[in-house]
């Protein structure tokens, strides 16, 4: 498991440690009954706080993603996988954010980027292109 | 819980020069405390209290329960003690400084000694004269850890050493709050490192406490935004919640302490708008702390 911490922003490392959990258990990368490295050995491995570290757990704990086995470990849990969804539409949303904040100061209209979204799908996957046509 | 180290309204001054003005400071057990501030603005003259080196004009300080300078050996015994000066004695070699530290701490464990001699790299029959500042600075961490002290205070350990060494140094903090539940204080200017390994954060100017703060409360209480005003303005716009501004004409660069609500409120208060809003990150903080604009309450 590799996470990046970065102190650039002012996102708390806890919540970065949350989410970038969240995002490899969205993206597939981590699946339920995977095991994640004990509170000291991430502490080490990423040179932060073994607390910080500690309550990014409790949240993904409270949140579903993760589950405490009694003296085994943390575990990505069978709910966890549930939450992906959400969560997958979280990271997407963010992306779309972006590239509707980029396309109005570059006055695009959102139907100017739909257009340009149909061309991108076709161009990446022409296979799909016939049903995506209207 | 009783705190570890227990600093009440202390003052302090060197001549006509007030050093220290009014500090309370606080720290639980099992905490890393990251002590920021810019030159000369009191952070080792405060860490030299902790160590009982200066008495205070007025006020208490407490360390483990006791006065530092009144028992300078129950206290000194459970500190280890890191400073960016090189205060080692030069003409030793390694394993002559270890029997010599043997010595003074009844505490010192040689399996752990020889564990981080092994670990950082270093030759125990080298010369300290010989060894270059990095691995000078691992020896000075070797001995401040090796007696397992229950505080670890760290004057800017960091300054001036190379990434790797630093790296080596911050481990050491992580280490001793995983394995150990023992209690960091240390001060620092380079803000990375302590948004790190910090739980608490407090900064310090002209020898007063500017904050005293968990971490990520601070971090969850600041924003950066970029304020788009109606009129050029000659100075920095102040308005409610603002700490500090950067900027010129119409659009300044603003630390605002609050929530996003309450900082729409304030904008809209002096005629501006908000163009762009995310969390301040530590550095944004400490500058705006440093030269506030002073927002008018």
């Amino acid at each position: 498991m590799q996470l990046h911490i970065t102190t650039s922003d002012g996102v708390p490392i806890y919540l970065q440690i949350v989410n970038q959990i969240k995002y490899l258990v969205a993206s597939g990368r981590l699946k339920a009954g995977d095991e994640v490295p004990p509170i000291r050995v991430l502490a080490e491995q990423l040179v932060v706080n073994p607390n910080t570290v500690a309550r990014a757990y409790r949240e993904l704990e409270l949140a579903g993603v993760v589950e405490k086995r009694r003296t085994a470990g943390t575990f990505i849990s069978a709910g966890g996988s549930l939450l992906a969804h959400p969560e997958q539409v979280r990271i997407l949303t963010e992306r779309i954010d972006a590239l509707l904040t980029d396309a109005r100061q570059m006055n695009f209209s959102t139907g100017e980027i739909v257009d340009l979204l149909h061309d991108r799908a076709s161009a990446l996957n022409p296979s799909d292109t016939k049903k995506e046509t209207r | 819980m009783n705190p570890i180290v227990d600093i009440q309204n202390i003052t302090r001054s060197f001549g006509a020069k007030t050093a220290l003005s009014n500090v309370t400071l606080q720290q639980e057990k099992g905490t890393v405390l990251g002590l920021v501030g810019e030159n000369g603005s009191g952070k080792t003259t405060l860490i030299k209290h902790i160590l009982g080196l200066f008495k205070p004009d007025q006020g208490t300080v407490r360390v483990f329960g006791m006065d530092p300078v009144a028992d300078p050996v129950s206290v000194l015994s459970q500190i280890g003690y890191l400073s960016e000066e090189d205060i080692l004695p030069t003409w030793m070699r390694v394993d002559q400084l270890q029997r010599y530290m043997q010595g003074f701490y009844p505490t010192w464990d040689q399996a752990y000694a020889d564990q981080l001699v092994k670990e950082f790299g270093l030759d125990r029959y080298s010369k300290l004269q010989g060894l270059s500042k990095g691995q000078r600075a691992r020896v000075g961490l070797m001995a401040a850890l090796a007696y397992r002290p229950e505080l670890l205070l760290l004057d800017e350990p960091s300054s001036g050493l190379d990434p790797i060494v630093r790296r080596d140094i911050l481990g050491a903090i992580v280490r001793t709050i995983a394995d150990e539940g023992r209690t960091v204080l240390f001060s620092s200017h380079l803000l990375g490192e302590v948004d790190r390994v910090a739980d608490r954060i407090a900064m310090i100017k002209n020898g007063e406490i500017i904050f005293c703060e968990n971490l990520d409360d601070l971090k969850e209480t600041h924003l950066a935004l970029t304020v788009v005003c109606s009129q050029p303005r000659p100075v920095p716009p102040r308005f409610k919640g603002a700490v500090g501004a950067e900027g010129s004409g119409k659009e300044w660069s603003v630390v605002f302490k609050g929530t996003v609500a309450e900082a729409e409120t304030s904008v809209a208060e002096i005629d501006a708008s908000i163009a762009e809003q995310r969390w301040a990150n530590l550095d944004e903080i400490f500058v705006a702390y440093s030269r506030p604009t002073g927002g008018s309450d």
